[in-house]
């Protein structure tokens, strides 16, 4: 059953980040402030999990054109970075974010940031349409519907991906790069060797200092 | 990590998600490389403007759509067999069609694209796999029984890494036939001339 969503584009607000998540990049389209004035403080992880809970239970386009904002970008940038062209980017953006709308009820907040989450969700359609491959996923964990989450459990991720978020951006450039490319380059660990002219125990001695800084950030 | 960036052949996709499926720590392991990927494509440098069609196309399909339906979660047709691989092979284990490949130990092959191999093993109780090295990676899943090595023991949920630097002569736990997939992306090195000779006809 459908409802009639009668909707505007005119209308629609310019999704705004929160002040935290705005980048002063010049791609970035900044215009006016969202009119809700409460949503300019809230944490940026905490702010677009709301979205999706009012992309679930209200099926709120307004939520949907702002996440579509943000990430639709960032999705296409990483499909870029992976070696997709600008056309075949923006399809699978359209796919990922239809995606994001049909499967909001399965997002679980206790266990993923939205950013994470839109992040399997385009790697995952990336290698459908790349590779033409079936990427097995592990079996779910839950059975049948869930209870709302625990507010704590979800704070608590929300937090960790804050500092993970903290810690790569505070990453040497040498070491950011690295991790760049084993996730957006679609290399593998020889690859980069080849690519960046270093011996492939560097490399891989440099992913695993890397990805342990990042460990120890969180903990 | 790169399970979780995308970047490995599917037979390695598909040894993965059948372990993370059996264990618990791989799991979390697995989806807190997740979100290094989601924290990397949040703090791009620079994104990539969108076109104003992707957005107005994106807000035509949704006034379609509706939430997917919760679909139960489906259950095992094997208790030994996880889910991701139980889409490969059909079912149970013991309606898979094993093909010998010498001293009691029985193979088959699962089809996945071509950058690796992955197999089910049959190493009857007690009996060994000739002793092998590696052009490459193998990775080796413990469905049933157990089986025992230079590295270590490997039981039901264990999975085995072996590189180019091990040499080994896995042996099956006497108590129970053992059951693996097990995944090449090189072929084996093996020591004596036997199983050299028959190895290209059994893609091993």
């Amino acid at each position: 059953m459908f409802r009639n969503y009668d909707i505007d584009l005119a209308d629609m607000p310019i999704a705004v980040a929160p002040a935290a998540y705005r980048r002063s990049s010049s791609h970035v389209k900044i215009l006016e402030q969202p009119k809700v004035s409460t949503d300019r403080d809230i944490d940026p992880v905490a702010y677009w999990a709301e979205c999706l809970v009012r992309i679930r239970d209200d099926r709120d386009q307004k939520a949907f054109v702002e996440v579509f904002q943000y990430f639709g970008p960032r999705v296409k940038s990483f499909l870029m970075k992976s070696g997709a062209d600008a056309a075949v980017a923006e399809d699978c953006v359209q796919d990922v974010m239809t995606t994001v709308w049909r499967k909001a009820h399965l997002f679980d907040p206790t266990r993923a940031s939205v950013s994470t989450w839109v992040f399997t969700i385009a790697r995952n359609r990336n290698i459908d349409i790349a590779r033409r491959q079936r990427r097995p996923e592990p079996e779910d964990l839950s059975w049948g519907p869930q209870p709302e989450p625990e507010q704590t459990e979800v704070i608590g991720l929300q937090q960790e991906t804050q500092r993970l978020g903290q810690v790569l951006a505070s990453l040497p450039k040498e070491q950011r790069t690295m991790v760049e490319k084993a996730y957006f380059g679609d290399l593998s660990h020889s690859e980069i060797a080849a690519e960046t002219g270093l011996p492939l125990g560097t490399i891989k001695s440099r992913i695993r200092l890397a990805l342990e800084r990042l460990r120890k950030g969180l903990t | 990590m790169a399970y979780s960036a995308g970047t490995l052949p599917e037979a390695m996709n598909l040894i993965v998600a059948a372990h993370v499926s059996m264990c618990d720590e791989c799991r979390a392991a697995v989806e807190a490389y997740d979100a290094v990927g989601g924290a990397l494509m949040d703090n791009v440098d620079a994104v990539e403007p969108l076109s104003d069609e992707c957005l107005s196309n994106a807000l035509a399909l949704i006034q379609q759509t509706d939430l997917d339906p919760v679909l139960a979660r489906p259950e095992r047709k094997d208790p030994k067999v996880p889910l991701p691989l139980e889409n490969y092979i059909g079912g149970r284990l013991e309606d898979v069609r094993w093909r010998s490949i010498g001293m009691g130990v029985k193979q088959s092959i699962i089809p996945t694209s071509s950058e690796a191999t992955a197999r089910l093993l049959y190493i009857p109780a007690g009996m060994a796999v000739p002793d092998h090295g590696h052009n490459g990676i193998e990775l080796t899943l413990v469905l049933q029984g157990a089986f025992e090595d230079e590295d270590g023991r490997f039981a039901c949920g264990d999975m085995e890494v072996a590189t180019e630097d091990l040499q080994h002569t896995p042996i099956a736990d006497i108590s129970e036939d053992c059951i693996c997939l097990a995944v090449t992306n090189a072929p084996l090195r093996f020591n004596s001339f036997l199983p050299r000779l028959i190895q290209p006809l059994l893609r091993i």
